[in-house]
This record gives C-alpha cells, sequence and structure tokens, in this order.
C-alpha cells in the first residue's frame, strides 16, 4: 500500500512542470472536458480528434528520448510503420475474432521495441551520439520507406496480407473488444476516442512517473552530462538503450492506433516528411516537458489542420518557417516557455497577496 | 564473354558508385569537418544545383557553364543560409540540424509551389561506347574523373591555399585561431558556402542523368549521410576512403540483387562500421598516426 502511495507521489516532481492542486484541478478540468466532448459533437469530428490523439504518443515518445535523454532521433517514424504495418499483417491473417486485435496491438508495439532493441544496441553500445545518432536513425528510416515502397509485386506477401508496395495496406479490421454476446468494434468514432483518451491518460501520467523515478533522474543526468552520470558509476550505455526502447514502443503504439484508425498505412508514412512533423510538434510545444509537447502537438496539429484547408500548398512551408524560428528563438519551445511564464507570474501574484 | 569484359563491367559499376558516393558526399563532408553539423538541406542544395543548371541550359547555355551557374548560385543561397540561421546556432549543433530540416522542408515544398511537380531535364551528353555485349554511358565516365578531379581541388584547396591554412587552424582549436587573428566567422562562412557549392555541383552534374523532381534531394541524402557517417570528419582520410569501400558494397551488392540491395548493403555496412570504429575511418586513421 504505502508502494502504490510512494508511486502516486512521484507523479509531480522535479522533471515535469505543474505541481499542486492548482495544476492538478485544471487537469481534472481538462480531463472532464474531454470526457463530455462525445455528447456535444457528432461522430466524424470525434474521429477527426482521434487523429489528433494518436499522433500524441509518437510526439511523447520523441519527447522521452530526446528532450529528456538528449539522443535525438529522427527514426520514431520508422517504428510507427513497422508496428502499423505488423498490426496490418497480424490482422489481415488471423482476423478480429476472439479480441485477437488487442493482441495483435501488444504484438506489433513489441516487434518495433524488438527493432529498437537491436538497432539501440548497435549505436549506444556504439557510443554514438549526438548528430551521428540522427543520422543513423534517419537513414534507417528513409531505407524501410524505400523497401516498402517498392513491394507492389504479389511476389510481397506475408501470409495472405498483400504489402502492395507505394499503395500501402488497406482494409485491415478495427480495433475490437470481445464482450459477451457481441463484440465492440471500435470505428473510427466515440468508441474508439474513449479508448484512444484512456491509453493517453495512462501513458501521459505513467510517463510522469517514470521520469520523476530515479530512472528519469538518471536518463536527465546523462543528458546534461554523458561523461560525469558515468563517473558516478552508471552504465550509461543500457539507460539509453533503455529509454530508445520505451520511446520507440510508445512510437509503435501511435502507429498500430494509427493504423487502425484509418484502416489504412502507407510508405509515406515514414519518409521525409512525415518524419519531420513529430520533430516540429515536440521541438515548438518544448521537448523537455510532457505536458508542453503534449499541449503543443495538438494546437500545432490544429494550426496545420486549418493550414491544409485554407491554403494546402502553404502549410509545409509554414511548419518550416516555424520549426526554423522556434529554433531561433524558443530553443526550450513556445509552450514551455509560455507555461514558465504563467508559473512565474502565479508566483509573483500568491507571494503579493500573501 | 570473356574475363577483360567482366573485369571491365565491374570496374565500371565501382566507379560509378564511387563517383556517386563522394560526389553526393564531399559537400555535407566538408560542412560536418568544420563545424561538426550535418546539414539536413543538403539534399535541397544538389536540387537547387540540378534545377539552376537545367534552367541554365534551357536558356541556351552550354552545359559545362550550367554546371557553373548552379555551383555558384547553390554557393550563394549557401551564404544567405549561414547569414540568416546557422550562424546564430554555432553552440548548439543538434539545434543547427533540426534547423537545416526546417529549410529543407521549406526548400522542397517551396519549389514544388513555384516550379511545379517537375521540370524538364537535360539530355545526357556524349552517348555511349561498346565493351563486349554491353553498351555504356560515357558520361558516367565523365563523372568519375569529375569525382577523382573534386578530391583533388579540395585537396589542394585546403593544403596549398591561405584559406586552407586558416580553415584547418580553425578545425584544430577555434579559439586558438580566433586568438592568432584569424575571423572564424569569416571562415565558417566560407566553408558553408564552400560545401553548398560543392553539393551544388553534384547536382548540376547529375541533372542530365535524373528526372528533375523536388524531392530529388532524398536521392542523394541517404547515400550522402552514409559515407560520411564511416568517413568521420577528415574529406581525404575519411570521404575518399569511404567512397571507395561503399562502392565495393554497393556495386556488388546491386549486381547481385538489384539497386534496393544495393542500399541495404550500404546501411548494413554503416551500421556495422559505427558499432567498430565509432569516430569512422579517418578518426581510426587519426588514432593510429598520433
Amino acid at each position: 500500500m504505502t508502494g502504490l502511495f510512494s508511486l502516486f507521489r512521484r507523479l509531480e516532481g522535479p522533471q515535469t512542470v505543474g505541481r499542486g492542486p492548482r495544476f492538478w484541478s485544471l487537469f481534472a478540468f481538462v480531463l472532464a472536458v474531454a470526457l463530455a466532448y462525445p455528447l456535444f459533437s457528432d461522430g466524424y469530428t470525434v474521429g477527426n480528434t482521434v487523429y489528433f490523439l494518436v499522433w500524441v504518443f509518437i510526439a511523447l515518445s520523441l519527447c522521452v528520448i530526446w528532450g529528456y535523454g538528449g539522443s535525438l532521433s529522427f527514426g520514431q517514424t520508422a517504428f510507427f510503420g513497422i508496428a502499423g504495418y505488423g498490426y496490418g499483417v497480424l490482422t489481415l491473417n488471423f482476423g478480429s475474432g476472439y479480441g485477437f486485435t488487442l493482441l495483435a496491438l501488444v504484438i506489433a508495439v513489441a516487434i518495433a521495441a524488438l527493432f529498437a532493441v537491436l538497432l539501440g544496441y548497435f549505436m549506444f553500445f556504439g557510443r554514438i551520439a549526438g548528430v551521428f545518432l540522427g543520422i543513423v536513425t534517419l537513414a534507417v528510416t528513409l531505407m524501410l520507406e524505400r523497401f516498402m515502397a517498392q513491394t507492389a509485386g504479389p511476389e510481397w506477401h506475408i501470409g495472405t496480407a498483400r504489402l502492395n508496395g507505394f499503395n500501402g495496406m488497406s482494409a485491415m479490421p478495427p480495433l475490437t473488444i470481445p464482450w459477451p454476446g457481441e463484440p465492440i468494434v471500435l470505428f473510427a468514432d466515440v468508441g474508439l476516442y474513449y479508448f484512444v483518451l484512456g491509453l493517453l491518460v495512462f501513458v501521459y501520467l505513467a510517463l510522469r512517473i517514470l521520469m520523476n523515478s530515479s530512472f528519469g533522474n538518471v536518463i536527465v543526468a546523462i543528458r546534461e552530462n554523458p561523461e560525469r552520470a558515468e563517473m558516478l558509476g552508471y552504465d550509461i550505455r543500457r539507460y539509453q538503450l533503455i529509454t530508445f526502447v520505451v520511446g520507440a514502443a510508445l512510437a509503435g503504439l501511435s502507429g498500430v492506433l494509427y493504423t487502425a484508425w484509418g484502416q489504412y498505412i502507407t510508405p509515406s508514412s515514414m519518409g521525409m516528411t512525415a518524419a519531420a512533423l513529430p520533430l516540429i510538434w515536440v521541438a515548438v510545444g518544448g521537448r523537455s516537458d510532457l505536458t508542453s509537447t503534449v499541449v503543443g502537438t495538438l494546437v500545432v496539429l490544429a494550426a496545420f489542420q486549418a493550414l491544409t484547408i485554407y491554403g494546402s500548398q502553404y502549410a509545409l512551408v509554414f511548419m518550416g518557417v516555424l520549426l526554423v524560428l522556434t529554433v531561433l528563438i524558443a530553443p526550450n519551445g513556445l509552450v514551455l516557455g509560455a507555461m514558465n511564464w504563467i508559473g512565474r507570474l502565479a508566483a509573483r501574484f500568491t507571494q503579493r497577496a500573501g | 564473354m570473356d574475363i577483360a569484359t567482366h573485369v571491365f563491367s565491374a570496374l565500371y559499376q565501382f566507379g560509378d558508385a564511387f563517383a556517386f558516393l563522394v560526389l553526393s558526399a564531399c559537400g555535407l563532408a566538408v560542412i560536418f569537418g568544420m563545424m561538426g553539423v550535418i546539414n539536413l538541406a543538403h539534399g535541397e542544395f544538389i536540387m537547387c544545383g540540378a534545377y539552376v543548371t537545367a534552367a541554365a541550359v534551357h536558356a541556351g547555355l552550354p552545359l559545362p557553364l550550367g554546371i557553373l551557374a548552379g555551383t555558384v548560385v547553390s554557393a550563394l543561397v549557401g551564404v544567405l543560409v549561414e547569414l540568416a540561421v546557422i550562424r546564430h546556432l554555432y553552440d548548439r549543433p543538434l539545434d543547427t540540424i533540426v534547423a537545416t530540416w526546417g529549410l529543407s522542408l521549406i526548400a522542397t515544398q517551396g519549389t514544388l509551389i513555384m516550379v511545379g511537380s517537375t521540370m524538364a531535364g537535360v539530355g545526357t551528353p556524349f552517348g555511349s561506347f561498346q565493351v563486349g555485349d554491353y553498351s555504356y554511358s560515357i558520361y558516367r565516365l565523365v563523372l568519375f574523373c569529375a569525382a577523382l578531379g573534386v578530391l583533388a581541388a579540395l585537396y589542394a584547396l585546403f593544403n596549398w591555399t591561405r584559406f586552407g591554412v586558416l580553415a584547418r587552424a580553425t578545425i584544430q582549436v577555434p579559439h586558438m585561431a580566433a586568438a592568432l587573428g584569424v575571423d572564424t566567422r569569416l571562415i565558417y562562412s566560407l566553408t558553408f558556402a564552400c560545401g553548398a557549392g560543392l553539393a551544388g555541383l553534384a547536382g548540376g552534374l547529375y541533372a542530365p542523368t535524373m528526372t528533375l523532381v523536388p524531392t530529388m534531394g532524398a536521392t542523394f541524402i541517404m547515400e550522402a549521410f552514409v559515407t560520411v557517417v564511416i568517413g568521420g570528419a577528415d574529406v581525404f582520410l575519411g570521404t575518399a576512403p569511404a567512397g571507395g569501400v561503399l562502392a565495393v558494397v554497393k556495386s556488388v551488392m546491386t549486381s547481385w540483387q538489384g539497386q534496393l540491395f544495393g542500399q541495404i548493403g550500404l546501411l548494413v555496412a554503416v551500421i556495422i562500421v559505427v558499432r567498430v570504429l565509432p569516430k569512422g575511418i579517418s578518426g581510426f586513421v587519426l588514432r593510429e598516426r598520433t
């Protein structure tokens, strides 16, 4: 019981912004709004919102690896793609009966994590860091895209699932929860919304606990000064590898949810542009904090979609400009900067009142 | 078919792969060696060179002058980018990579908006010649010679000119060079322009051999990354031997299983090499020497 209690105490700490009753009541309010939201909206808009939430997982994965761990990985979309294709291949072969889609979700995420173990072993135990880490992960991602793009022929299939080359795989079953009587099929509307929202809240809180635990403190120490962390007796390669695998699993989760949401996955979801987008969300939000990443991702995605409607061609240019300006002017991220500013303002206000 | 034609065919494929790797990588390597920064907009500088070359040829210039125009325009764009963005990020190498990625997005999408999804290409000059049963493009031999020429020119630039001496001093100990009166900012600007110009040259040289699309930079960039990662920070001790080794891997794998497996071979080679030689070939050579 005390163990569980101390786990909850880790929800706030030095590695995450936001603490105290004020923050958590705001959190509860936002959660309540999110829960009530489908009551005031139609199925299509809710399904569209799920699309936003799906991307938050890959943003969180980059936040953990890059923001907390300090290793810049450009290859998160590789894990996204691997897990997405994994889900497609599994469900197209074995169908969706008996809750198999949920098992497929777990297996697909595990495949992505396993791939990350393999790749991460070569990188971290070869002591690749900084610039080269980004380049190797990006090269792997581009290679996977090219490989999947040329699998158009009928000879490229796994079981009964055709890979379909550049057109991608489609028509895989959506996530299904087995239920006595009739299984609940989570199509891209209210059902899937609550499923993904629940998953997101769980992942967010779990990551807060993880980052404020001793593990989180060590990976932040490695980010700040790898040599010093090593002198203090931590095997930094192992910590970096674990961080990388956790991030890969989150990116994989994003990929599975995306595939189940749209019943569709293509090689271009691993391409150069796709790989750049999570980077923009996380950099603009504030990479070294979970809350900023979530908020930043949702805001930038909403802005991107609005721009795409009004001037589709210019949206990507705008994203590029946004990224360059963020790096030049607010390297810690716009949302994080704003949150810190509000925090200081609130502190000053309470000081004056008290 | 006798052995001689087989040997010639293998050599030709090796030379082709070598030229592609070295030409696409040397601009990246020059910037990386100087500033420790990977320019993710490298592919877009190549694209810029190719587009300007094609535009110049359409305007009536002969191809060599077109390539020269592509090189110069890329170098000028490089100067602008350095002044506007890169200059402010020298103490933050990871942020520089992120910023250049943003530039790459802007350049790709901006070209798509302004020029359209494709541009009329330039015909491959010189025709072909016959050895045994196969015919070979003469232009590919020209590219191989160009790669050797670029390496030689870089060697001369860095070893025999005043700029080369100052640049090498800046690479070794930037603060010391600055204390001795070297304008290191100017050296950085010139080096970045040099790297961008080399990218433009690669684009110009390959413009007659491929279709011109805004995303054509991506064709080069993986090979360039791989060569620089394996080569390490030095152009002569790193990029050239890495280009040689990787060209063998790529040409063997390509003739055995096809284009894609050539690239997969490159990737596997890079992952194994970084595990064994984390500082690349040049790091290994330099450590042996000291």
